[in-house]
């Protein structure tokens, strides 16, 4: 398939650049909110849940859900922009 | 009717199902027999990826682990669930645009060789094999404990449905069969859930009850904190491994979970790339749903079984107590002698003993539900513990008649390569079954290491191969062999050389046997960055076949070579 190559990095560049935002957010929510900063967070409270341990048994799993319908709809988006959808 | 009656009904009813589908669905080329035809729609490849995933002790023992190891248990939480934002964004739709049927296809393709491949198949072939020897050992289990028969019967009976369903229909009867395996185990795991939550706070979704508050007022969190710190545990919420472990085993278990076999494959089923994209998002959905109930089974279950035991007279205690304690799963032992039982952290003076499988397959009686509930979630782990025990028999037979075979027999007719596949898939069976009957000691141990050699060995070669085309042969057989022989040799040095020697302060900068596929996994892709900068570029066919994957269009259904 003859693609123009220069839309072609376009293209890879901005698929990067989603993917750099969500794996960002990937890590901050689980890694960060439910491992690296859990006993600051567990000084406030949502509930009857402390926040730290809130993210690391159930926000951080409800955030990985949420991240991949994002990506879902931005790639479907990128895909139409960039006319390289299938049919 | 008693429970064992219920049991029998319902065990039987969806073995019928399952059966059902099999012959329905019966697998008739190779393509069918691999990866279902590549017709799959998302919703149910999400599904069945979802039953493919949970095994049997994510149905069982993950509630349990949770139960006594509170925010510890985290990591299994996020590990096994953050691995699929890797596998949707990172790795699905690529592997999919790529079109060919397995994981050692993909290697042995983008490095043009076939060593890499090999190297690739054997890893496959290692992990899935630890994986499903303990699986059968699973379904034993749970075939024995509710059918009242010996394990080894369990397993023979266990073997069989598996073996008529995967040899017969391939991953075509595998995909439907998971489907109805899904709503089996999910059904059987929220009932009891959502009874005993409003129970004990009043609300009905589990995943609020967790945060909720108990009749007295107080959050049930705070309480139980307090009420095993009473007694000389560690608190709930807080942490007891070291934060740098916690880190590393997360880490190795969602990178592990993204590069398994058995998981991959499944997103060479759907018939786009945006389909594989999404099915990984319904997957999760599905996935998530159990495991954001499971902390809240474990936190209930183990605040109900310190209330209801916990300083009580022996003579009144529930009788659900009396049940368990015949399968040995609770254990009491009065040792002062006072008629009471004292629950306490000091093992000279505790009393009480509870297998952490309880928390499951108690909770229905400790909620005092109906029978029926009991041989419900009796056939929900059957389900969960047949569904992951197929997906992983299929990914060895595949990879037997068509990474080995094929690869070096490239002349054998379809209807050859599919015997060969059945054969091997009844062979695997067979194996499994005997390590399901025979477990050898390090079966169980090796089972959780199975993400931590994933990890190790097929992530890195695999992003590198689709992020970047200067890597070539060279790097990915160095990069998978380092990562897989230093994790291995951890893991063995720890587990069997000086198991007295397995602790904390030993462990290079903190980080346990479990955790180290992490750091294997960081030594897998330096070697082969290294080592690609040192060799020449991968040839120009090559990094043509790594553009085309990255953009979605022209994506045929699966196809042979």
């Amino acid at each position: 398939m003859a693609q123009d190559p220069g839309k072609m990095k376009a293209y890879w560049k901005k698929n990067l650049k989603t993917l750099f935002i969500l794996l960002f957010i990937w890590f901050l929510v689980s890694f960060g909110f439910g491992i690296l900063w859990v006993d600051e967070l567990n000084n406030i409270r949502l509930g009857g849940y402390k926040l730290g341990f809130w993210f690391a048994q159930q926000g951080s799993i409800y955030s990985f859900v949420v991240l991949i319908f994002i990506y879902v709809y931005r790639m479907n988006k990128l895909d139409k922009e960039f006319d390289v959808n299938e049919e | 009717m008693d429970i064992l009656t219920w049991t029998y009904i319902l065990v039987g009813l969806s073995f019928t199902l399952y059966i059902g589908i099999a012959i329905w669905t019966r697998a008739g080329s190779t393509k069918e027999f691999y990866v279902a035809g590549g017709g799959v729609s998302p919703l149910a490849n999400g599904m069945a990826t979802a039953a493919d995933w949970m095994s049997a002790a994510s149905f069982i023992s993950m509630a349990g682990i949770i139960s006594f190891a509170g925010y510890d248990g985290s990591v299994y939480l996020m590990g096994w669930t953050g691995g699929y934002v890797l596998l949707a964004l990172l790795l699905a739709p690529y592997l999919r645009k790529f079109g060919k049927f397995t994981v050692p296809d993909f290697v042995g393709d983008r490095y043009y060789s076939n060593t890499a491949k090999v190297v690739a198949v054997i890893c496959a072939l290692f992990i899935s094999f630890t994986y499903v020897a303990g699986q059968m050992r699973g379904v034993g289990i749970v075939f024995s404990r509710y059918l009242e028969v010996p394990i080894e019967w369990g397993v023979v009976i266990g073997m069989c449905i598996v073996f008529f369903y995967a040899v017969l229909g391939g991953m075509k009867g595998i995909t439907y069969t998971q489907v109805a395996q899904y709503c089996v185990l999910i059904f059987a795991y929220m009932v009891p859930a959502i009874f005993v939550s409003m129970q004990l706070t009043g609300n009905p979704i589990p995943q609020l009850g967790l945060g909720g508050e108990l009749a007295d007022g107080t959050a049930l969190l705070d309480k139980l904190d307090g009420v095993l710190g009473e007694l000389g545990f560690a608190e709930y919420t807080a942490g007891r491994k070291g934060m740098m472990d916690i880190f590393m085993i997360t880490l190795a278990l969602m990178v592990g979970t993204a590069g398994l076999p058995h998981v991959i494959v499944r997103f060479f089923t759907v018939p786009k790339v945006k389909d594989a994209r999404l099915s990984a998002g319904y997957a999760l959905v599905f996935i998530a749903i159990l495991y954001t109930t499971a902390p809240a089974i474990a936190a209930f279950g183990i605040y109900n079984a310190i209330n209801s035991t916990s300083e009580k007279e022996i003579s009144t205690l529930p009788v659900w107590v009396s049940n368990w304690q015949k399968t040995n799963l609770i254990a009491v032992d009065d040792k002062n002698g006072d008629g009471k039982i004292q629950y306490v952290a000091d093992p000279a003076t505790n009393e009480l003993t509870i297998d952490r499988d309880i928390m499951v397959l108690a909770s229905p009686e400790i909620a005092e539900l109906p029978n029926w509930v009991v041989g419900l979630v009796a056939a929900g782990a059957m389900a969960a513990a047949l569904s992951t025990a197929a997906g992983l028999l299929l990914v060895i037979s595949t990879s037997v008649s068509r990474d080995l075979f094929k690869t070096f027999r490239p002349d054998i007719s379809e209807k050859k390569e599919l015997r060969i596949a059945r054969i091997a898939a009844a062979g695997a069976v067979l194996l499994a079954g005997y390590f399901g009957v025979n477990p050898p000691g390090f079966v169980a141990q090796v089972v959780a290491f199975a993400f931590g050699l994933a990890a190790a060995s097929f992530f890195p070669v695999i992003i590198m191969g689709i992020f970047s085309s200067r890597i070539n042969k060279e790097g990915a057989i160095a990069g998978m062999i380092s990562g897989l022989i230093f994790t291995l040799a951890y893991i063995i040095y720890f587990k069997f050389i000086a198991p007295e020697l397995n602790t904390a302060d030993n462990w290079w900068s903190g980080v346990s046997p479990e955790g180290i596929g992490s750091i294997g996994m960081f030594i897998n892709f330096l070697v082969c960055i290294v080592v690609s900068k040192f060799t020449p570029a991968p040839p120009q066919e090559v990094q043509d076949m790594i553009q085309e994957i990255r953009i979605p269009r022209g994506a045929g259904k699966a196809i042979d070579h």
